[in-house]
C-alpha cells in the first residue's frame, strides 16, 4: 500500500491542524502511559497482598523487626523523594523552553536515583550475607519481591531517564521528547507513591 | 436441513433411554449417608427453582424464533420498538426474585452442611486421621492406636470426625457415596464430618489432581456394624506390621497404585507431627524472636556500621 | 553453553510426539515452499508481519486461533479417546506423563491460545471501524501485542518437541507446580508462554481502552457505542485490572522455581493456598473477557438479523458493567473446598448467583429482539440460538455449583467439566464462530458458504450435547477430573457416548474447513460477492464502508449521534454520500519492531526455560536495545494524498452503484456528513 501514498515524512505531522486523531498524539500517549501505570499498580497491589500473607511467616528466621534500619531506610526515602522534587525542576525547566536546566536536573534526579539504587542493592546485599536471604523464609521471599520489583522499576526508569537525557541533548526540546519526558514523569511520581507504600506498610510497620 | 436429521437423532433415543435408565445408580443421587442426602437434595431444590426460568427462556426462544421468522410476514413487524419499561422491570424482577429464593436456600444449606461443624448424634463419634501421601491414603485411628492404608472401616449410625492433612501436594478428601469433600493441605489440618445411614462398602477418592500417580489414589470405605467393626479393630492390632518413624518415611516416598496396608500401631501423635513438620506455615514461636534479637544483636554491630558508613 | 538442553530433550522414543512433529515439519516445510515459490515473502512480510493495521492483525490473530483450535482439539480428541480405552484395567494408549500433558495443554491453549487471540482479532477486526475510527490508538503496539501472543504460541508448540510440557493442570497448583513436585522443564514453558502471552493482553487491553475513549468519532457518545464495542470494553477494563494479577502471581511462581523463593513452596513459610486465591482472581475475571466479546456478537448477530433495533441497549450496556465488577468478587467459588468457613463460603456463593441476574436480563433483552422482528435464520442466527438455549443449561448448571452445599460433593467432578464446556463452548465459541461468520464479509469482501456453515452448526451443537450431557451423569456418579484411567465398569457407556460426540464436533470442524475451502473457490460468485460492504442491512458503522474497507477505513470520519447511525443513514438517504471534497489522511507507517521484539523474546522465554543464561541475557537486552532504536526514530506516520483517496474511493462508489446501493445518476459531491 505505500506505493499508492507519499511519504510526507516525520515532524511534518504536528502542522496539519485537520487530522482530527493525531495532532493530540502526544496527549493521547500520555493517556496510555497512565492506563499502563493503573496495570502496573494492580501488579503491586498483588505484590503487596502477598507480602501481607507472609509477612509473619518467619520459619524461625527473623523478622522485619530484628533486620530493618529504619534511620538507613529513611536516607533512601530522602532521596527518592528528592529525586522526584528535581524531576519537577526538570519539568518545569521544559515548560520554559531551558535544554540546559533541563539536562542539568535530570542529571541531578538521575544521580538521586542511581543513590536510591545503590543504598537499596548495599541493604541486599548486608541481609543475604547475614544469611537472611529470601531462601531463608516465606517473610524474607516477600520482602526482597517487593521492595526488589520496585527497585527493578526505578532502574528501568534510570535507563529510561539515561536514554531521554541522550536524546534532549541530541534532539532538543522537542514535542516528542515532552511527551516521553511527561510520562517518565508520571512513572517517576508513581514510583515515589509506590515506594512510601512500601517505607510504610514493609517497614514502617515492620519495625512498629 | 432440519428435516433430514430427524432421523439420524431418533436413532439415538434408545440409547439416551438406556443411559437414563442406568441413573439410579448415581451415587450422589443415591447417597448413603445423612451429609449426602442433604446435599441431594438440595441439588434437587436448586435445580427445580431455576428450571422455572430456564424452561421458559427455551422454550420462549424456540417460540419466537418461530413466530418471527421472516418468511411469517403475517406477524407483526416493529423495526424500531426496543424499548418498554414494564418488560425491562419484568425481565430485571424475575431473576431478582429467583435469586432471592435460591439465596436464601444456599444461606441456609451453607450454614447447616459446613463440613466444620460437628454432626448431632447420641452416639459418640470415631476419630480418623487422614494424610495424603504421594500418591496413596493413611488412615490413623488415635483412639484405638491403629493405621491402615487405603482403607478405612467404620461403624455406621456412627459420627465419624475426619482429620485432614497432606505430607506433599494438595489433595482433596471425598467419599462421594457420603458427600462432601475438602482439601487436604500440607501444614494444615481441615475437618470433615461424615455419617453413614447403612451399612456399606463406597469408593474414596482424591478429588484434586496431584501428579502422575493420582488415578490410582483410591480407598474403599466401609461403613459396617460396631460389633464388626470392633471385630475389625482387634483383628488390625494383629498385624505385623507397625508405622514407626522409618516405616512411615519408606511410606511417605512416591508410589502409585499401593495395596492395603493395616498397621497393629503408630507412633503416638503421628498426625500432629506431620502437620507441624511444615510449622513455617505459622509465625515462628515468640521465644525464638527473643533469642534470635540478642544473637543477631551482635552481627547487627557490624551491619550498623556498614549502613553507617555508606550513610 | 546450552544450560539443561540436550538431545535427550526431544522425545525420540515416542512414535505419538514424532509422528505428530513430522506432519507439522513437513506442514511447515510445505508452507514454507509454496511462499517462496509464489514470491510472496516480500508481500507476506510487508503487507502483514509488519502491519499495523487494525485489520490486519486481527485477521491473523483469528488465523492463529483456528491452528490453535485445531491443535486443542487434537488434544481433546486425545483425551476422550484414552478415557474410552482405558477402561475396568486397561491402561489405555497414553502413559500418565503423557496423558497429564495433554490436558494441561488443552486447556492453557483453549483458553490462552484461542479463545483469547479469537476475541481479541474479531475485536481488532471491528471494534475500530465499530466507532468510526481510522485505527486504534498505538497501532505499533497492537503489532507488538500480537508478537508477544505468537510468542507464546511457538514456546508452547515448541514444547512438543523439546523437553515436555507441565503436567499439573491447566491451574499449576503449587506445590504440584513447585520445583520440587516438577522438577522438569514442562512448567517452565508453561510459565514463560502464559507470561509473555500474557503481557500482549495487557497492551491490548490498555490499547482497545484508549481507543474507545480517545477515538470515537466526532459525535458518539459513550452510551451509543455498538454493543460489541461496549462488551469488549468491559472485557478490556477486566483485562487491564486482573491480567497484571497473572503477571504477578507467575512472576512469583517464576522465583520460587528458579531462585529457591519460599512463596508458594510448602516449607519455610511458603503459603500454596495464596496461589489459589491469586490464580482464581485472574482466572475468574478471564472467564468474563471470554465471554463478554460473545455476548456482544450475539447481540449483533439478533438485531441484525431481526432487521430490529437491539432490545435494551442501555440494559446491555448495564447488565454487562454488572457482570464485570462482579465477576472481581468471585472467585472463591473456585475452591469453596479449602475450608474458609460458612459465612466466607455464603457470601461468595450468593455474589456469584447475584450474576445470574444480569446474565438473565441479557436472555431476555435478545428474546425480546426477536420479538416483533423479522428474523432471518442464517447459520450465524442459528449459533446465536444454539447458544441460548445452550447456555441457559451452562448458566443453571453454573448457578448449582455456586451453591456450597453442592460443591462438596460436584467440585472437580466431570459435572465441573460438562459446565464450563457447557458455557465455553456453547456461549464463548459459538459466539466467536457466529461471529467469524458475521465479519468475514467485511475482511474479505465474500461471503461463506451457508449450506456448510449450517451443517457445522448442526453437528457442533449436537455433538456439544452427545459430548458433555454423559459427563453431567458421570459427575453424579462420582468420577472425579483428570483420570487417566477407570475401573468403574457402570462409567464405560458414557464414556463411549462422550467419545462419539467428540467425534461429531470433530466432523463439525472438518464442515468449517471444507465450508473456507468452498467459500474462498465460490469468491467471485456474484451471490457471494459483497465488496460493497452491507452484506447483511446491518445498523453499525463498520458496514458502511467498503468490505475489506479501505486501509484508512473511513475517507470522512462518519456521524454518529444515534444507537444505529447507519440504519439511519440508510433510512433518511444520508448514507454513501460523498464530500465535496477529500482532506488528506494521517496514517502510521508499518514497522518490523513488533514481530524482531516478538522474535528475540521469544528466543528469551526459551533460554530461560532451559538456563541458557548467556542467550537469555542478549536476548532480553537486544529487546530493549532494539525498543529503543525502534523510539529514537520517532516515526510520525504518512499522509495519504487526496487523488489517492479519490482513486479508492471512485472504485468504491461504482461498486455500490452497481449493487443498487445509489442509483447511477447521483452526483458524488454532496455535503460531507461530518461538516454537515
Amino acid at each position: 500500500m505505500s506505493n499508492l501514498v507519499t511519504n510526507v515524512g516525520h515532524a511534518h505531522g504536528h502542522d496539519h491542524g485537520h487530522d482530527d486523531h493525531h495532532h493530540d498524539s502526544g496527549e493521547m500517549t500520555v493517556f496510555g502511559f497512565w492506563l499502563y501505570l493503573m496495570t502496573d499498580c494492580i501488579l503491586f497491589a498483588s505484590i503487596f497482598a502477598a507480602y501481607a500473607v507472609l509477612v509473619n511467616n518467619v520459619a524461625g528466621g527473623p523478622s522485619g523487626h530484628d533486620i530493618f534500619e529504619l534511620p538507613y531506610v529513611l536516607g533512601e526515602t530522602a532521596l527518592l523523594l528528592f529525586s522526584s522534587i528535581t524531576y519537577g525542576f526538570a519539568m518545569l525547566a521544559f515548560f520554559r523552553g531551558n535544554k540546559k536546566q533541563v539536562l542539568g536536573w535530570l542529571a541531578m534526579t538521575f544521580l538521586f536515583g542511581l543513590g536510591f539504587i545503590g543504598m537499596e542493592i548495599n541493604e541486599f546485599h548486608l541481609l543475604i550475607s547475614e544469611g537472611y536471604g529470601p531462601s531463608r523464609s516465606g517473610f524474607l521471599s516477600a520482602f526482597f519481591t517487593l521492595v526488589g520489583t520496585h527497585g527493578l522499576h526505578v532502574t528501568s526508569g534510570l535507563i529510561w531517564m539515561a536514554i531521554m537525557m541522550y536524546q534532549v541533548q541530541k534532539n532538543g526540546l522537542t514535542a516528542t521528547n515532552k511527551t516521553r519526558l511527561s510520562c517518565l514523569s508520571l512513572f517517576w511520581h508513581f514510583l515515589d507513591v509506590v515506594w512510601i507504600c512500601v517505607f510504610t506498610v514493609v517497614y514502617l510497620m515492620g519495625t512498629m | 436441513m432440519i428435516k433430514n436429521r430427524y432421523p439420524r437423532l431418533l436413532g439415538l433415543l434408545p440409547l439416551i433411554g438406556t443411559l437414563l435408565l442406568s441413573g439410579c445408580n448415581m451415587t450422589l443421587l443415591n447417597p448413603k449417608g445423612q451429609v449426602g442426602l442433604d446435599e441431594r437434595n438440595l441439588i434437587i431444590t436448586a435445580t427445580l427453582l431455576m428450571l422455572l426460568v430456564v424452561i421458559p427462556v427455551i422454550v420462549m426462544t424456540f417460540l419466537f424464533a418461530w413466530k418471527y421468522r421472516a418468511s411469517n410476514t403475517s406477524a407483526t413487524y416493529t423495526p424500531k420498538w426496543n424499548h418498554s419499561t414494564k418488560i425491562e422491570i419484568a425481565v430485571w424482577a424475575v431473576p431478582i426474585m429467583i435469586i432471592i429464593a435460591l439465596g436464601y436456600v444456599t444461606y441456609k444449606s451453607t450454614h447447616a452442611l459446613d463440613p466444620y461443624k460437628p454432626l448431632e448424634s447420641d452416639v459418640k463419634p470415631v476419630t480418623i486421621e487422614v494424610v495424603a501421601l504421594d500418591w496413596k491414603w493413611l488412615f490413623i485411628y488415635p483412639e484405638q492406636g491403629i493405621a491402615t492404608v487405603n482403607k478405612i472401616v467404620f461403624p455406621a449410625h456412627t459420627p465419624i470426625n475426619f482429620r485432614i492433612t497432606s505430607d506433599a501436594v494438595m489433595n482433596s478428601f471425598f467419599i462421594p457415596a457420603l458427600g462432601g469433600q475438602i482439601y487436604a493441605m500440607a501444614g494444615m489440618q481441615t475437618k470433615l464430618h461424615l455419617i453413614a445411614n447403612e451399612n456399606a462398602e463406597m469408593d474414596g477418592i482424591s478429588a484434586n489432581y496431584s501428579g502422575a500417580g493420582f488415578t490410582g489414589m483410591k480407598f474403599k470405605a466401609t461403613a459396617t456394624t460396631q460389633e464388626e467393626f470392633d471385630a475389625w479393630v482387634s483383628e488390625v492390632k494383629k498385624a505385623p506390621k507397625k508405622l514407626e518413624q522409618a516405616e512411615y518415611a519408606a511410606l511417605a516416598k512416591q508410589s502409585q497404585n499401593n495395596p492395603v496396608e493395616l498397621y497393629s500401631s503408630v507412633t503416638p501423635n503421628l498426625f500432629q507431627t506431620i502437620v507441624d513438620k511444615y510449622e513455617g506455615m505459622k509465625p515462628g514461636p515468640k521465644v525464638h524472636h527473643e533469642k534470635k534479637e540478642k544473637e543477631v544483636a551482635a552481627t547487627d554491630m557490624n551491619s550498623h556500621s556498614a549502613a553507617g558508613a555508606e550513610e | 553453553m546450552f544450560g539443561k538442553l540436550s538431545w535427550e530433550a526431544v522425545p525420540f522414543h515416542e512414535p505419538i510426539v514424532m509422528v505428530t512433529i513430522a506432519m507439522i515439519a513437513l506442514g511447515g516445510v510445505a508452507l514454507f515452499a509454496a511462499i517462496t515459490y509464489f514470491k510472496k515473502w516480500t508481500y507476506l512480510w510487508s503487507e502483514w508481519l509488519t502491519s499495523v493495521d487494525h485489520k490486519k492483525i486481527g485477521v491473523m490473530y483469528i488465523i492463529v486461533a483456528m491452528v490453535m483450535l485445531l491443535r486443542g482439539f487434537a488434544d481433546a480428541i486425545m483425551m476422550r479417546t484414552q478415557l474410552a480405552m482405558a477402561t475396568e484395567g486397561s491402561p489405555g494408549y497414553l502413559p500418565p506423563e503423557h496423558y497429564d500433558q495433554i490436558f494441561t495443554a488443552h486447556g492453557v491453549i483453549m483458553i490462552i491460545f484461542m479463545a483469547m487471540p479469537f476475541f481479541t482479532g474479531l475485536m481488532n477486526l471491528a471494534v475500530p471501524l465499530q466507532i468510526g475510527a481510522r485505527d486504534v490508538a498505538y497501532p505499533f503496539l497492537n503489532s507488538l501485542s500480537f508478537w508477544l501472543l505468537v510468542s507464546g504460541v511457538v514456546l508452547i508448540n515448541l514444547s512438543l518437541g523439546v523437553g515436555e510440557f507441565a503436567k499439573t493442570g491447566w491451574v499449576a497448583y503449587p506445590p504440584l507446580s513447585g520445583l520440587q513436585y516438577s522438577p522438569g522443564v514442562g512448567m517452565d514453558y508453561y510459565i514463560w508462554a502464559l507470561q509473555l502471552s500474557g503481557l500482549g493482553t495487557t497492551l491490548t487491553g490498555v490499547n482497545f481502552l484508549a481507543t474507545v475513549l480517545k477515538m470515537r468519532t466526532p459525535g458518539m457518545k459513550l452510551m451509543d457505542m455498538p454493543i460489541f464495542t461496549w462488551t469488549c470494553t468491559w472485557a478490556n477494563v477486566l483485562i487491564v485490572a486482573s491480567f497484571p494479577i497473572l503477571t504477578a502471581t507467575l512472576a512469583l511462581l517464576t522465583l520460587d522455581r528458579y531462585m529457591d523463593f519460599h512463596i508458594f513452596t510448602n516449607e519455610l513459610g511458603g503459603n500454596p493456598m495464596m496461589y489459589v486465591n491469586l490464580f482464581w482472581a485472574w482466572g475468574h475475571p478471564e472467564v468474563y473477557i471470554l465471554i463478554l466479546p460473545a455476548f456482544g456478537i450475539f447481540s449483533e448477530v439478533i438485531s441484525t438479523f431481526s432487521g430490529k433495533k437491539l432490545f435494551g441497549h442501555h440494559s446491555m450496556i448495564y447488565a454487562s458493567g454488572a457482570i464485570s465488577i462482579l465477576g472481581f468478587m468471585v472467585w472463591l467459588h473456585h475452591f469453596f473446598t479449602m475450608g474458609s468457613g460458612a459465612s466466607v463460603n455464603a457470601f461468595f456463593g450468593l455474589a456469584t448467583m447475584l450474576i445470574s441476574i444480569p446474565t438473565g436480563v441479557k436472555l431476555f433483552n435478545w428474546l425480546f429482539t426477536i420479538y416483533q422482528g423479522r428474523l432471518r435464520f442464517t447459520s450465524q442466527v442459528m449459533w446465536t440460538l444454539g447458544f441460548m438455549v445452550t447456555f441457559a443449561i451452562g448458566g443453571m448448571t453454573g448457578v448449582l455449583l455456586a451453591i456450597p452445599g453442592a460443591d462438596f460433593v460436584l467440585h472437580n467432578s466431570l459435572f465441573v467439566i460438562a459446565h464450563f464446556h457447557n458455557v465455553i463452548i456453547g456461549g464463548a465459541v459459538f459466539g466467536y464462530i457466529a461471529g467469524f461468520g458475521f465479519y468475514f464479509p467485511k475482511a474479505f469482501g465474500f461471503k461463506l458458504h451457508e449450506g456448510w456453515g449450517k451443517a457445522a452448526f448442526w453437528f457442533w451443537i449436537t455433538g456439544f450435547f452427545v459430548a458433555f450431557m454423559p459427563l453431567y451423569v458421570l459427575g453424579f456418579m462420582g468420577m472425579t477430573r483428570r483420570l487417566n484411567a477407570t475401573t468403574n465398569p457402570e462409567w464405560v457407556p458414557y464414556l463411549y457416548v462422550a467419545m462419539f460426540g467428540a467425534v461429531m464436533i470433530a466432523v463439525g470442524i472438518a464442515c468449517q474447513l471444507i465450508q473456507l475451502y468452498v467459500s474462498v473457490r465460490d469468491r467471485n460468485k456474484p451471490e457471494n460477492m459483497c465488496e460493497h460492504g452491507d452484506p447483511w442491512n446491518a445498523h453499525t458503522l463498520e458496514w458502511s464502508t467498503s468490505s475489506p474497507p479501505p486501509f484508512y477505513n473511513f475517507a470522512v470520519l462518519p456521524k454518529a449521534d444515534v444507537v444505529d447511525p447507519f440504519t439511519e443513514a440508510k433510512e433518511n438517504g444520508t448514507a454513501y454520500k460523498a464530500p465535496a471534497k477529500y482532506e488528506p489522511i494521517h496514517m502510521p507507517n508499518n514497522t518490523a519492531t513488533g514481530v524482531v521484539m516478538g522474535a528475540l523474546l521469544t528466543v528469551f522465554g526459551f533460554a530461560m526455560i532451559w538456563h541458557i543464561w548467556w542467550l537469555a541475557i542478549a536476548s532480553l537486552a537486544g529487546t530493549v536495545i532494539y525498543f529503543v532504536i525502534h523510539a529514537a526514530r520517532d516515526d510520525q506516520g504518512y499522509y495519504v494524498p487526496v487523488d489517492v483517496i479519490e482513486r479508492i474511493e471512485a472504485e468504491q462508489h461504482k461498486r455500490l452503484v452497481a449493487a443498487g446501493k445509489v442509483p447511477a445518476t447521483a452526483t458524488r459531491v454532496e455535503t460531507s456528513l461530518e461538516q454537515a
